[in-house]
């Protein structure tokens, strides 16, 4: 109380304009999303003539119901679930493989493996040697073109083995270690336990990723059975696409074709946005644990 | 040399004791270096005349032919000009922007208040660049989207923001602007929670108003996390924002939206000429790596936060 009878006349006018300002920004990211859902509930009639401004304006579910009746958003959506499980699995194993023996002070040789790693970050080969690998390996149009060659990130590499150096006390394993505990049994009976909490944040970094992974399926898939969700939007959404006829003859509908746009946003958004709440308080600890390194 | 094998006996009695923890690296490793350096000696087809019958290793020689190509052809002033402008321009934005919310945040005590900002703010952060991209072309149309309604409010002439070339650096910028300052202003939080709380004992005393106190304890307070971070995004200057860009990009904006990186997706990968992209790709990398060797020395010699 006493601080605050003694803030100066412009601290409290310095306050009050952060306030405001803090305020704006506020509004400026909260409006277009609240748009984007209310224009998705309303009729395609109020949302080609402009009428949506905050509100669904005679609200349906019609922008959904046309969604759900393609069958290509359904396939990608199901695609995607699959390349971001199995993704994500097969990255956080191979991450936490690297990473714990990173941590370990008497794993010899990882001052080179760490080089290796940080270098790079600063140098890349480009993307047409990288293509030629993966066709050489004979990827190109399968399933694993879009799980291994981003598999491993090195970014989360390094938070995990930051938390593993921090956490797990190397007095630890070499107690266990005289008591004639193998490397792998510790492993699976201290580190995996203890390391819940970093599985947590990589698993959704590495989840997000991958839900919103668009690039190698552009580059690396050919066949439409394959594509994920995000490769269906951007011919739905960006090139204005439709593929199927049945699609076409219910889109002639004017101004449908616009509403499922929103629609479609809404839904494809939907996995992350559902995990949100938990999404964030798990990427924030991650990122702090990042940087506590850096 | 006695002391020599003793060492190697040594190492290879704790490579022997821990064998399950090599046998675990080994995995991603494999990863690493098939993904990463395996292409990064494939850069050498830029040097050759890549012919997909005579694979890398048996095309014949090409010298710095390639290189010469791009530097001469008209394309490579204006991929320089876009690449760069719209790398600093989004580096300037991207940097000052996640500073100026955390900072602001870090004067508000409402503690509700300000996890309703950060919540929010941060939200942006996890939308795909496909539906970001999308979000875009909805609200700029010319005809239905939400900024000329807006507009028109006002009594503005309906502006086709994304035909024109004008318009592209700054969509490109302040779209990635509302999509992550949230994101990036958390690691200043965190850097500015960390200001040893005496200083700001010290500013009061002196009477420092709030807005001193920001300028010459919270920022002094951050700035080797800002210089970690603006030389990590200098290195990433060339690299980033494929996507973004490509989804943006359409005939009426060509001018200003083709970038390196677009360029190289559409020489190599659509149009099959494997080594004219592969040098281009590599001359972006060769620029990328100076870029942040250079800001890592500067940053040593000036403030000695370094990355390594």
């Amino acid at each position: 109380m006493n601080a605050k009878i003694r803030e100066s006349m412009a601290d409290r006018i310095f306050i009050g304009a952060i306030y405001i300002f803090l305020m704006m920004v506020l509004l400026a990211v909260v409006y277009p999303l609240i748009y984007i859902v209310s224009a998705s509930f309303s009729s395609p009639a109020a949302v080609t003539a402009g009428r949506v401004w905050l509100l669904p304006v005679e609200p349906t579910l019609m922008g959904y119901t046309t969604v759900f009746k393609n069958p290509d958003i359904i396939r990608g959506f199901s695609n995607s679930l699959f390349y971001t499980g199995v993704g994500t699995f097969i990255s956080v194993c191979i991450t936490i493989m690297l990473a714990y023996p990173l941590s370990r002070k008497s794993f010899y040789g990882r001052r080179f493996i760490m080089m290796l790693l940080v270098f790079t970050m600063i140098f890349d080969g480009g993307l047409i040697p990288l293509y030629l690998v993966v066709k050489n390996l004979q990827l190109i149009d399968t399933i694993w073109a879009l799980l291994l060659p981003q598999a491993l990130a090195v970014f989360q590499a390094m938070i995990a083995c930051a938390f593993f150096t921090t956490s797990i006390p190397e007095e630890l394993a070499e107690a266990s270690e005289i008591d004639g505990c193998s490397d792998m049994r510790f492993i699976f009976s201290i580190v995996l336990p203890l390391a819940k909490p970093i599985i947590a944040v990589l698993v959704l970094m590495y989840a997000v990723m991958k839900w919103n992974m668009y690039f190698d399926a552009l580059i690396y898939l050919k066949s439409e059975e394959l594509f994920p969700l995000q490769i269906i939007l951007r011919s739905i959404l960006i090139l204005n696409v439709d593929s199927s006829a049945n699609i076409q003859e219910t889109l002639r509908l004017q101004g449908l074709k616009e509403l499922m746009k929103y629609s479609l946003i809404v839904i494809s958004s939907l996995p992350v946005l559902v995990l949100y709440p938990f999404v964030q308080k798990h990427f924030v600890k991650g990122m702090l644990i990042g940087s506590v390194k850096g | 040399m006695e002391a020599k094998s003793i060492f190697h006996s040594a190492v290879r009695k704790r490579i022997r004791k821990h064998w399950q923890l090599y046998f675990l690296v080994a995995i991603p490793l494999v990863f690493l270096i098939t993904f990463k350096y395996v292409p990064m000696a494939g850069v050498i087809i830029a040097f050759k005349d890549y012919s997909v019958v005579k694979g890398i290793y048996g095309s014949e020689w090409a010298g710095l032919k390639y290189f010469q190509y791009f530097f001469d052809s008209p394309n490579f002033a204006l991929l320089l000009k876009n690449t760069i402008g719209l790398s600093i321009y989004g580096l300037i934005a991207g940097t000052i922007c996640p500073i100026v919310l955390a900072l602001a945040l870090n004067e508000i005590r409402n503690a509700r208040f300000k996890k309703w900002v950060q919540t929010v703010t941060y939200a942006p952060y996890f939308i795909s660049t496909v539906i970001m991209v999308s979000i875009m072309i909805l609200f700029l149309s010319p005809s239905e989207g939400l900024i000329n309604k807006i507009m028109g409010l006002f009594g503005a002439d309906a502006v086709n923001f994304l035909g024109e070339p004008g318009y592209f650096k700054s969509l490109y910028v302040w779209s990635d602007v509302w999509q992550n300052t949230g994101y990036g202003a958390i690691v200043y939080l965190a850097a500015l929670s960390g200001v040893d709380p005496q200083l700001y004992e010290a500013a009061k005393v002196d009477g420092a108003s709030r807005f001193q106190k920001i300028w010459n304890v919270d920022i002094p307070g951050i700035m080797p996390i800002i210089v970690v971070l603006l030389i990590l995004n200098i290195g990433n200057m060339m690299s980033i924002g494929f996507e973004k860009v490509f989804l943006l990009q359409n005939q009426l904006n060509i001018n200003s939206s083709e970038i390196i990186a677009t360029y190289v997706y559409k020489v190599g990968l659509l149009g099959a000429n494997f080594s004219f992209a592969a040098a281009v790709g590599l001359f972006n990398s060769v620029v990328n790596f100076i870029l942040i060797i250079s800001a890592n020395t500067l940053s040593k010699r000036f403030s000695s936060s370094s990355l390594w």
